[in-house]
């Protein structure tokens, strides 16, 4: 019955906003096909050979794996938080914590040096009791991959958790069942498909992540340099290498939200 | 992404103007004719002839004395209007090959001028006005003690090098070759600028930058000299740009900037002369 429902709405749309539809398409999907028309496929292995290529991309898988993981750890239980205190000001709190959707990554990497940097507002006490100096390490890569990439998680999870059924907490509290029992067996098994969609967004905007990179942890081959960076250094020098990365990066990516699509597909039947 | 790359300094006013030209331009098929109705004949370089809009495309590190040359060079010719294009050289000479409309472009590196000038580009060969060496900055007081580039291949001391891929790096592989030494980097900046950034934010205890950049950053940054430095002088070319909107006004701005009051800016902003 749903499906009949969908085709018979698939039928109604006005010819007129096909035009523009296939235009918005043409101008999403194109950029793409010019990448592909433009990467030198002869060269390609040679390329892809080199072991900067192999190195970014191997660090930039390792980055944004464990931002992910973090994201994951003080995600879920933000979301939980904002889903379920009643709390005055927490809609404002929500509004802060989508912030670094809207923000230029670059302000991000900025605020993380001011904050973090050896001379920032934390980072001085670090490096001043510790020795510890966050920027140029791959630790800050992680930082700065998990700044920009929590906010998906963190709203893909709040979304799923508001949309569960609280009886099933309720029945099971009427149980005798602990609140970390029921958050651990019932509220955590009910939302998973929206954790596991949160976490594919999160990975991939960890993965293309920028501006908060190349201002906060720098630039070093192996350390601190990933993707996106090499691509966009390639482009000053070899811009046949940066296809390629470009191309790598792209098909990373491809591989990731079609994951992500099933994930969300699924997560919203459920 | 090239955000932090693109200085674009043009009031806002000017940006409308400019647009509205080119707009006009390009629904009318105007000629340049209309453009400068008072006509700077032919050889009117000279001060007070210059007119109509000149569109500037020049490196970020001439963002300061291009600007300051500019507000001279309109005091000049008062029916002229100069608008910069800030950005990095190679941006810039992209731009230039995909057909933007400048009359005129100074690169950083003779390199990026070739990209333009190998497409037959340029109006004329072009000329090398100022030159740029590299120095060592540190923050203020010298936390971490650097005395020359030998400190720079110190493990334990934090240094901000350019990335090779841009001018001031490919400068500073050059004067390392040139001392012998292996530097020990923490990280590789993308832009003079970013590199300069780390050291005035005190994240870095030396990165190696134009002398200019130093100036730039007033009493946030010192400099030290090295005599390695000599093995890198960066010239910077200027040229006009065939098919230019305002030809002669462009010739005219280059013609300034090679003037004695043109040099005088520049020298005191730390630029050589060639």
């Amino acid at each position: 019955m749903a499906g009949d429902a969908a085709d018979s709405r698939g039928s109604g749309i006005p010819p007129i906003l096909l035009i523009p539809a296939g235009l918005g398409l043409a101008f999403l999907l194109l950029p793409l096909a010019g990448l592909l028309v433009r990467t030198p496929w002869s060269d390609l292995g040679t390329l892809l050979a080199q072991p900067e290529v192999s190195e970014a991309l191997r660090l930039s898988l390792i980055t944004a794996v464990t931002a992910t993981g973090i994201c994951l750890v003080l995600g879920v239980p933000l979301a939980w938080v904002l889903a379920r205190a009643t709390v005055p000001g927490m809609r404002l709190v929500r509004a802060l914590l989508t912030l670094p959707l809207v923000l230029p990554p670059v302000v991000g990497g900025v605020a993380l040096l001011l904050l973090l940097g050896r001379r920032g507002l934390i980072g001085q006490h670090l490096y001043d009791w510790f020795g510890l100096s966050l920027p140029f390490t791959t630790t800050a890569v992680v930082l700065s991959q998990a700044f920009v990439a929590m906010p998906f998680l963190v709203i893909a999870v709040e979304g799923a958790l508001r949309g569960a059924d609280r009886r099933f907490e309720d029945a099971a509290a009427t149980l005798g069942a602990s609140r970390w029992l029921i958050f651990r067996r019932v509220t955590l098994p009910l939302v998973a498909p929206g954790i596991s969609a949160g976490a594919v967004l999160c990975f991939a905007r960890a993965l293309g992540e920028f501006g908060a990179t190349i201002t906060f942890a720098g630039n070093f081959p192996g350390v601190t340099r990933t993707m996106p960076l090499s691509v966009y250094l390639a482009l000053e020098s070899d811009p046949e290498a940066a296809i390629v990365l470009a191309l790598v990066l792209l098909l990373v990516s491809v591989v990731v939200l079609v994951a992500l699509r099933g994930r969300w597909v699924s997560g919203v039947a459920s | 992404m090239s955000l932090r790359r693109t200085h674009t300094a043009v009031p806002g006013r000017r940006l409308a103007a400019l647009a509205a030209i080119t707009l006009a331009c390009t629904l009318t098929a105007c000629g340049e004719a209309e453009d400068q109705p008072l006509g700077a004949g032919a050889g009117g370089a000279g001060q007070g002839e210059a007119s109509g809009d000149i569109t500037v495309f020049a490196a970020a590190s001439l963002t300061d004395t291009f600007t300051e040359l500019g507000e001279e060079f309109e005091a000049a010719n008062p029916d002229a209007t100069v608008t910069f294009s800030f950005a990095g050289s190679s941006a810039l000479a992209q731009q230039i090959l995909s057909g933007a409309p400048a009359d005129v472009f100074a690169s950083a590196s003779p390199a990026t001028m070739a990209q333009v000038t190998d497409e037959e580009l340029t109006e004329g060969e072009p000329v090398v006005f100022v030159n740029n060496r590299l120095q060592i900055a540190v923050p203020a007081g010298n936390p971490g003690g650097v005395t020359g580039l030998e400190d720079l291949t110190k493990e334990d001391l934090t240094v901000a090098l350019c990335a090779e891929e841009v001018p001031c790096g490919a400068a500073s592989v050059k004067v390392f070759e040139a001392a012998g030494l292996t530097p020990a980097p923490d990280t590789y900046e993308d832009d003079v600028r970013a590199a300069l950034t780390k050291v005035r934010l005190d994240e870095v205890d030396a990165a190696l930058v134009y002398q200019t950049d130093v100036l730039v950053a007033g009493d946030e940054v010192e400099g030290i000299d090295f005599a390695e430095s000599a093995e890198a002088i960066n010239d910077y070319p200027i040229a006009a740009l065939l098919g230019a909107p305002n030809p002669e006004g462009g010739q005219a701005f280059i013609d300034f900037v090679l003037s004695e009051e043109g040099q005088a800016v520049l020298g005191s902003a730390g630029f050589g002369s060639p």
